[in-house]
């Protein structure tokens, strides 16, 4: 059983067709969405949430399907948007204790699940501090943990590493990496290929279509994965040298 | 603990956090009345005759009248407060965090709704607390009757806020919120002056008020504060609470509302 299953999702704004047919299923490990800005990427993330809904197509997370039972699905996803959503004024512990409490975990267990979610991300340390005072690299690893609080089988994260130096950058795309490898379902949109390795599974999303999905390796061919990307989307300010 | 009760408690918990963190809110709130208590009441004292009417048995002075409008009118400012900050959580992404949360969209709704009343219900006792302070003091025993009444008009205008943030796309057009919202409500009610005071003016002004479903969240809050019940404010703030929440969560159902454009991908 795939733990991730799209399947025919279409979703327009007005006449604007924003996903055109989205197909692709997932297995444990790091896939990267690949899409300029506009491919749709943002609006898959709000169907794969349930911010939105759509009658045209399917999604299915760990078995569940997303419009029959969305709560058991929704049980199942850890995200992180794009946009940061700490309460900045209450500690790490509490912004942890907080989601894990919407996710219905309380007391010792929730104590017992945030130590061990941030102690993946290497936060370990910073559980009594505010979340003003952490730097930007730091927020976002907290909100990873933060999304793991609750065991989802998958991991969605939206331009995880926008507004984010090198360094937090390469932390981060390292983190879930190692995330992916320990059998986690990750599905990282991104417009940056240097965040892609070559191990890495790759949807290319352009215009609301999906245009590959396979292995970066194979995507490739033994070119750099950047001019591959500006060859399939005529996208040339957004890519950058690959990893790979 | 039940995962439902876990989800509230800690939603409302974040609120009053919240709160006790912005102490110009609490102040504002405060002031607010206080100033139309002391200033408002004490001009139209003179200008104002009170008759005997229901709740009251004796002739009371302009203060007195006022003590459950102003009492609403705190609850009517936090309810537009909190979807304020509803509005202003739906442009943070705090609101997407909530909304992924695997528990039915109602019940994290009604939620935050309890945790503004609980916000709002704590700000009247204090603003009773301080006007009692300056003498204008209640029967004992409504300062308990009153507290279910506060929690329903606190449902009630918290559920108007929640309506209205849904259909609001961003914090600039709040203004609106001000002057075609909370003044109306407040003003076209019988938080200043009653029903046949208006009446003598104008009875188009006095059906008005008598629909306006603030006027029996006054009123219900009124008759409490007197040991009484006014069945038929009763009756008006639930169906308006039914009603209000209702359209609010058809307005935050991804089927129908909330299909806004993300902003980027």
């Amino acid at each position: 059983m795939t733990a991730l299953d799209v399947s025919d999702l279409c979703y327009s704004y007005g006449p604007k067709r924003a996903l055109d047919g989205v197909s692709f299923a997932l297995r444990p490990g790091f896939t990267a969405l690949l899409g300029p800005n506009g491919a749709g990427k943002s609006t898959l993330f709000a169907l794969l949430t349930r911010l939105f809904v759509t009658r045209e197509g399917r999604i299915t997370v760990a078995g569940h399907d997303m419009a029959r039972e969305p709560r058991a699905a929704l049980s199942k996803i850890g995200v992180v948007f794009q946009q940061p959503t700490l309460d900045l004024d209450m500690s790490v512990m509490r912004n942890m204790r907080y989601f894990a409490a919407l996710h219905g975990i309380a007391g010792r267990e929730a104590v017992r699940r945030s130590e061990a979610a941030l102690a993946q991300l290497g936060m370990a340390e910073r559980a009594d501090e505010k979340a003003r005072n952490l730097n930007g690299g730091h927020r976002r690893r907290m909100e990873i943990a933060r999304a793991l609080i609750h065991q989802p089988e998958v991991l969605l994260l939206d331009e995880p590493t926008v507004g984010l130096d090198f360094e937090s950058r390469q932390a981060i795309v390292d983190h879930v990496h190692g995330l992916a490898k320990a059998g986690l379902t990750v599905l990282w949109a991104t417009h940056l290929v240097d965040e892609i390795a070559d191990g890495d599974d790759v949807v290319v999303l352009h215009k609301g279509r999906v245009l590959a999905h396979e292995p970066a390796s194979e995507l490739r061919g033994g070119r750099p994965l950047a001019e591959v990307f500006i060859e399939m989307t005529g996208q040339k300010s957004t890519a950058r040298e690959g990893r790979g | 603990m039940n995962a439902w009760l876990v989800a509230m408690l800690a939603i409302v918990r974040r609120e009053a956090m919240r709160f006790v963190h912005q102490r110009s809110r609490f102040l504002a709130a405060l002031v607010r009345p206080l100033v139309w208590l002391m200033v408002f009441a004490a001009g139209f004292r003179a200008a104002l005759g009170m008759s005997i009417i229901p709740p009251y048995e004796t002739y009371i002075t302009y203060e007195v009248y006022i003590i459950p409008g102003l009492c609403g009118m705190i609850q009517l400012f936090n309810g537009m407060q909190s979807s304020l900050s509803l509005v202003y959580d739906q442009e943070m992404g705090s609101m997407r965090l909530l909304l992924t949360s695997p528990l039915p969209r109602w019940w994290l709704l009604l939620s935050k709704l309890l945790a503004g009343v609980a916000v709002s219900v704590l700000q009247v006792y204090v603003f009773l607390a301080v006007a009692a302070g300056f003498g204008i003091v209640l029967p004992g025993w409504g300062y308990v009757l009153v507290l279910p009444a506060l929690i329903l008009s606190g449902l009630m205008l918290g559920a108007l806020g929640l309506l209205i943030s849904s259909t609001i796309r961003q914090l600039e057009n709040f203004a609106g919120v001000m002057n075609f919202v909370i003044f109306p409500m407040f003003f076209l009610s019988t938080a200043l002056y009653p029903l046949w005071k208006m009446a003598e003016s104008s009875t188009l002004l006095r059906d008005i008020c008598a629909a306006n479903p603030f006027t029996h969240a006054v009123e219900l809050i009124r008759f409490a504060l007197y040991q009484s019940l006014n069945g038929w404010a009763l009756l008006w703030v639930v169906l308006a609470f039914v009603v209000f929440f209702g359209l609010a969560l058809l307005g935050y159902d991804p089927a129908h509302g909330m299909s806004r454009r993300p902003k980027r991908g």
